[in-house]
């Protein structure tokens, strides 16, 4: 594997920077809705631009970079959009423009208080995911990890109850802890390393660390990260953060916050330590473990919700450990599995919780109890859930399919066959929990008859086409993005300077 | 006239302190003016300074001519020209902020507040600038007896406040005289640099030992180190807003300041890191008082003894990476000088404006008619807070970092965790404020008449019910800390780092 091509150019800057210009534009339009409006857009389908260009020269091996200024003396604020930075900014971005359209259907639909705050909040959240996304090196990933912390606070506690803030509370304690320990490990990693910048294959090179110092070093990492990655113990703010606006919800506690932290996870585990020294002291072993465990616990609490957004939270503490554990099992189809379950589970997800969310703008349902019939009113929105749920169950033809195909590969790869029937567990957990719901949609009568029908455009297009292009890329996944030529040159970027 | 720039600020400072009560004896209005323009000028002559030692001369001004060690020396190098130029402009801010208070918070009194205003940060500026061990304790009794009567201009229990600051100020300043008479009986000399060339000389000496002891805790009480901190809740309670904005960003800093000269460049670092590890003394209890600050400001239910008590904790900061005695923990103790001037500033004028404009600065009864009204103080409250909890991109995320580096390579997990520990606590106490002035709507409607004691002052819809004199100096100070923070590396590689402490 040789070292790609390094070209300074402004599309990471642009990326990262015009969700934060429009922020400004936002504000500025305050109580001019449409204005407003229109800003969210041209700043997503701008920032989705902005990524698209930057993919073809990932995929012939060049990667565009931009130094800002040095933040610290020997670290540079530096953004380098590599082939993990440009797949996670694709499904960022991507869906920004879907979930922009949806929110404003759905801000529209309940009439929601606070709405300059509301879109000027998302755009600076998508601001710092890019930015995680492409940062060079780990104090620009803490910079921008850490704004993307506070940006979210305004949108957990939009609703402004009781409830609500007692759920931002919890969000802080959580991540605002986890910004601490990841400081600190990064001060460690900066003395014992001398450098920060992320490297695949790890950055530790030829320094000698003691059996102590690594595991201390890595546990003060996954805390760091894995707060947002929602591995268990650490994911009890996920479920209470549902008690933001479901867009919110959609695109944060599905794909943007969640992901930066598993992103954090497979940075950690492939650009900071590197698949040597993770195998050397058995760090992959005990992420995995932790990781399985996770998946097992999540799908039998998510049981036990009857909220309907609950249920799907504890559906993505446990999906977002399979991507946990695919990068921690480090066997070259394993990473492909864990990247690509990414964007996976990020378009059922995100499916899921548009419906959820059309539901309640529509007909004031949280409860999965309440759904009887639903479906009958509901056909699309209801299909298309039908639609995700059977992609997390991760059967054919969707993508949910080939992300775990590649996880159970990378497991036997691995040389054990214990994830892989964790696997295939929680496949069937997965349809158990979801089974119910589209039973009662689609099979029961309800006990009073729906007042309304179908949710508006707004909110059924963006649903529709992410189901179907979870359907799309289960058929083909290197369509339009190429994520699976992404995922296989991280996996092979990973797995390839120490020539495993 | 120019080539005397170092020794201009505190003569200016001085000249205006005492024309203020001649001019203004029959029109109290002259006294502002004159105290900003004053303030200006420092501001001005900082800013000539620092370019004149940007390429790393250290120049020394012999004052009235006099060849040092016989006479007294001026120091200009990149540590007093910065410290100086953070001082001289934070203080223009809190005086021109001073002027929308005068009605309130020093109720007829402008005339002896500017003249003290004055006094203060010429005692301070000389501080700074002086190479002499003696004048130094001259400019520190100026600054401290200055800062008695500023702190005593306030509301009722302000005198007892500043008397407590007064016994327990003078102890220190003694206790730092008695120091330099040992140092003196030692060595024979009083110049900084003279003292420091003869020390290595003079072998172990009992008295050196008692002589920096007596100093650093002299000037740890007017630092406010744990557990010599306690004149200061009460002093900054108590005291009108506008001294508190002055004396808490500037007056501990002082006292930082003369304990990294004193420790640093006249006894060594060597010295106090190794032969007489008093270092490590200063870090443990910095250590322990950031701890103790912070858990007490949680405690606490107004808004300005919060802010007191989160100075003890930030003081600590400072003291921490003082007493770490390696590069990295000096670079974020200067830093931090300079970063918790400006958010400490900034914070006291936000009380000031919630005081004069609300009414009041009780935690508890802040709902988000604050915002509503005052949205530019919210705004800088908010950054501000930010800073303090250390979130970047403002500047607190660096001093943060550097004293997390510093602690790393001092190998002293203890106070790597304390550091974080801290940044917890802090952001408890300052969320505690950010959801009740975001979120917490108002118990009752209140009519107009009963919330604001003054009303019909509203400038404008853009300013806020603030106006403009009360919001910007607020904005500037705070906003900057995004600045400082983005550039940090401009000041520690242009100044910080030219003036790292030999030997460290």
């Amino acid at each position: 594997m040789t070292d790609p091509e390094i070209y300074r150019s402004l599309l990471p800057l642009y990326a990262v920077m015009v969700s934060l210009v429009a922020a400004v534009f936002i504000i500025l339009s305050d109580r001019r809705t449409l204005l407003r409006e229109f800003w969210t857009l041209a700043a997503s389908v701008a920032k989705f631009s902005f990524v698209l260009l930057l993919l073809p020269g990932v995929l012939a091996g060049k990667v565009a970079e931009f130094t800002f200024w040095e933040i610290s003396p020997g670290i540079s604020l530096a953004l380098k959009a590599d082939s993990f930075g440009v797949f996670f900014a694709l499904i960022a971005s991507g869906l920004w423009m879907l979930t922009s359209i949806y929110s404003i259907g759905y801000v529209r639909g309940l009439n929601e208080h606070k709405q300059t705050r509301y879109f000027a909040s998302f755009a600076i959240c998508l601001s710092a995911t890019i930015g995680v996304a492409f940062s060079a090196n780990l104090l620009t990933f803490i910079f921008f990890y850490e704004i993307l912390t506070i940006a979210t606070y305004p949108l957990v506690i939009h609703k402004e109850t009781q409830a609500a803030i007692a759920a931002g509370r919890k969000y802080l304690v959580y991540t605002l802890t986890a910004g601490v320990l990841l400081i600190t490990a990064a001060a460690w990693t900066y003395r014992l390393a001398g450098t920060l910048d992320f490297k695949a294959g790890g950055i530790f090179g030829d320094v000698l660390l003691s059996p102590v110092t690594v595991s201390v070093l890595f546990a003060l990492f996954i805390g760091g990260v894995g707060v947002k990655a929602a591995i268990m113990p650490l994911h009890s703010w996920l479920p209470a953060a549902m008690v933001a606006p479901t867009p919110v919800s959609a695109l944060l506690h599905a794909v943007a916050v969640v992901k930066s932290g598993v992103f954090g996870v497979v940075r950690v585990v492939g650009f900071v330590f590197g698949p040597q020294l993770m195998r050397q002291f058995d760090l992959n072993i005990i992420l995995a473990i932790f990781a399985g465990v996770t998946i097992i616990l999540a799908s039998l609490l998510a049981f036990r919700q009857d909220n309907l957004k609950h249920r799907l939270a504890y559906s993505t503490v446990g999906h977002l450990s399979y991507i946990v554990l695919g990068a921690a099992l480090l066997s070259p189809a394993s990473l492909v599995g864990s990247l690509l379950h990414i964007a996976s589970h990020a378009t059922m997800k995100i499916t899921l919780f548009f419906c959820a969310g059309a539901i309640y703008v529509t007909h004031h349902k949280e409860k999965i109890s309440e759904l009887d019939g639903i479906g009958r009113v509901m056909p699309w929105t209801m299909g298309a859930f039908t639609i995700g749920a059977i992609g997390l169950a991760g059967l054919p033809p969707l993508n949910g399919f080939i992300s775990k195909w590649q996880l159970g590969l990378g497991s036997l790869q691995y040389g054990s066959a214990v994830p892989l029937a964790l696997l295939l567990l929680s496949g069937i957990l997965n349809a158990g929990y979801f089974a119910p719901v589209i039973y009662r949609a689609f099979f029961k009568s309800p006990s009073t008859p729906f007042t309304k029908g179908e949710a508006s455009p707004a909110m059924i297009i963006p649903l529709a086409v992410t189901a179907f292009l979870s359907i799309l890329w289960g058929i083909r996944p290197d369509l339009f993005l190429h994520f699976y030529s992404l995922a296989a040159q991280v996996s092979g970027s990973i797995l390839g300077v120490t020539g495993s | 006239m120019i080539q005397n720039s170092p020794a201009l600020i505190p003569l200016i400072l001085l000249a205006i302190a005492i024309l203020i009560p001649v001019l203004a004896l029959k029109k109290e209005k002259l006294a502002f003016p004159l105290a900003a323009g004053a303030s200006f000028v420092s501001v001005i002559i900082a800013c000539y300074n620092i370019t004149r030692i940007l390429n790393g001369v250290r120049i020394s001004y012999h004052f009235g001519g006099w060849i040092p060690p016989l006479g007294i020396e001026y120091v200009l190098d990149p540590l007093s020209a910065f410290i100086a130029l953070v001082v001289n402009v934070v203080a223009f801010f809190v005086i021109w902020h001073s002027h929308g208070l005068q009605a309130t918070e020093i109720t007829g009194r402008p005339v002896p507040y500017y003249a003290l205003t004055l006094l203060f940060l010429c005692g301070a500026n000389g501080i700074i600038i002086t190479g002499d061990l003696f004048n130094l304790y001259v400019f520190l009794e100026i600054f401290s007896l200055a800062a008695y009567g500023l702190i005593g201009i306030g509301e009722k229990k302000a005198p007892v406040a500043a008397f407590r600051y007064l016994i327990m100020g003078t102890i220190g300043a003694s206790f730092y005289l008695i120091g330099i008479g040992f140092l003196y009986m030692v060595t024979g000399s009083l110049n900084m640099a003279d003292v420091k060339a003869i020390l290595p000389l003079v072998g172990p000496n009992p008295a050196v030992n008692v002589a920096l002891t007596l100093m650093v805790v002299g000037i740890g009480i007017k630092m406010a180190i744990f557990p010599l901190h306690g004149w200061l809740p009460d002093s900054y309670t108590y005291a009108p807003s506008t001294s508190a904005a002055l004396i808490a960003p500037i007056g501990t800093k002082i006292g930082a300041y003369v304990i990294i000269r004193i420790m640093f460049f006249v006894f060594g670092v060597s010295f106090v890191d190794k032969e007489f590890p008093i270092a490590d003394v200063v870090a443990w209890l910095s250590a322990a008082g950031i701890i103790y600050g912070s858990v007490m400001a949680i405690a606490q239910k107004e808004l300005k003894r919060m802010l007191a008590y989160s100075s003890v904790a930030q003081i600590g900061y400072i003291g921490l990476g003082i007493g770490m005695a390696n590069p990295l923990g000096y670079i974020g103790a200067v830093l931090h000088i300079l970063n918790h001037a400006f958010m400490k500033g900034s914070l006291f004028l936000v009380a000031a404006n919630l005081r004069k404009k609300m009414g009041h600065s009780d935690i508890e009864k802040m709902d988000s008619t604050c915002r509503k009204k005052l949205p530019w103080t919210t705004a800088a409250f908010t950054v501000a807070a930010l800073s303090m909890i250390g979130l970047p991109p403002t500047a607190g995320f660096f001093s943060k970092w550097y004293l997390a580096l510093g602690a790393v390579d001092k190998g002293n997990w203890l106070f790597l965790a304390v550091i974080m520990v801290s940044s917890l606590l802090n952001a408890v106490y300052f969320f505690r404020i950010l959801e009740n002035i975001y979120l917490k709507s108002p118990l009752v409607r209140p009519t107009e008449g009963a919330i604001s004691p003054e009303n019909g002052n509203d400038e404008g819809h853009f300013a806020g019910k603030e106006g403009y004199s009360l919001a910007i100096p607020v904005v500037v100070l705070s906003f900057s800390l995004l600045a400082i923070g983005l550039w940090n590396s401009a000041i520690v590689k242009g100044i910080i780092q030219n003036i790292i402490p030999p030997g460290m």
